[in-house]
């Protein structure tokens, strides 16, 4: 009985990310004939079929609207904090001394599924000045182009601080 | 109104893209350049098609280019991960001006 409900669960994610695919393909080709549907379709199959293993866990987590609004709130955080990087990187580039003090760090999260940590690495990744070199377990290791403080607790505040309670509200 | 705010969107795009070019020379070694080559211009791209977005509304390109933004940066954030971590395995080190690396220690 136990297995039977693991394998309904199962089925439910790759109907999940099948329709994902399908809307993701009539979106990006914007073709509405019969044609365009199979071969959409087609392709859609086989992304399902291959790619279901990473996609969330648990499929009702989709239908939950507050997590939608948590990811908008944390879109409009992340673009603000993008801007933000994106300007002091620019400043940093165009100084004629140019005041950099890159380095690679060690920061740890708190975030446990590999989605989540996934996300936290890209929104790192994304602004600039900082790129996510590795993910082993649960320390994050950071290229930075401006170290600005050598003390762990206060540059892992700097990096995931903005990030991280958002991410834990939309993924877990 | 819509055309104005797609020319400014535009426009910002392009000189974000410009500071990405410019990072590239200057700065000093492999990681740092990545960091100017990956970000700015990924900035500046998703600039330009939301700019592509507003100048057409949501007609077919306007949806396309819409769409193209989450790709774009998926895929450049995955790259540039890609490219930093086959940098650093690869055995090129760290620049003259870094402080601190604590990656060493993992790798061996």
């Amino acid at each position: 009985m136990k297995r039977n409900n693991g394998e309904r669960a199962k089925g439910r994610r790759y109907v999940a990310v099948f329709i994902l695919s399908v809307i993701f393909w009539l979106l990006l080709t914007f073709d509405f004939t019969v044609p365009n549907l199979i071969v959409g379709a087609i392709a859609s199959i086989i992304t399902s079929l291959a790619f279901t293993r990473f996609f969330v866990k648990n499929v009702y987590k989709l239908l939950q609207p507050k997590r939608y609004f948590w990811f908008i709130v944390y879109l409009v955080v992340f673009i603000w904090e993008c801007l933000k990087a994106n300007l002091d990187v620019a400043y940093r580039v165009l100084h004629p001394a140019m005041p950099i003090r890159p380095g690679i760090v060690k920061v740890k999260t708190s975030l446990k599924s590999d989605l989540a940590k996934m996300l936290l690495a890209n929104s790192i990744t994304m602004t600039p000045g900082t790129i996510t070199v590795d993910i082993i377990d649960d320390y994050l290791y950071i290229h930075w182009i401006y170290i600005k403080s050598e003390d762990p607790e206060v540059y892992t505040g700097i990096i995931t601080g903005a990030f991280e309670k958002y991410i834990k509200r939309i993924i877990e | 109104m819509n055309n104005m705010i797609s020319l400014i969107l535009i426009t910002i795009g392009i000189i974000f893209n410009l500071l990405g070019c410019i990072g590239i020379i200057r700065l000093p070694d492999t990681y740092n350049r990545l960091q100017a080559a990956t970000k700015a211009v990924t900035l500046g791209c998703c600039s330009i098609l939301l700019g592509v977005v507003f100048h057409f509304g949501l007609s077919d390109a306007g949806t396309k280019a819409l769409v193209a933004i989450p790709l774009l940066f998926f895929g450049s954030t995955v790259a540039a991960h890609a490219l930093i971590r086959g940098t650093y395995h690869f055995g090129i080190k760290l620049g003259g001006k870094s402080v601190k690396d604590d990656y060493k220690d993992v790798v061996k």
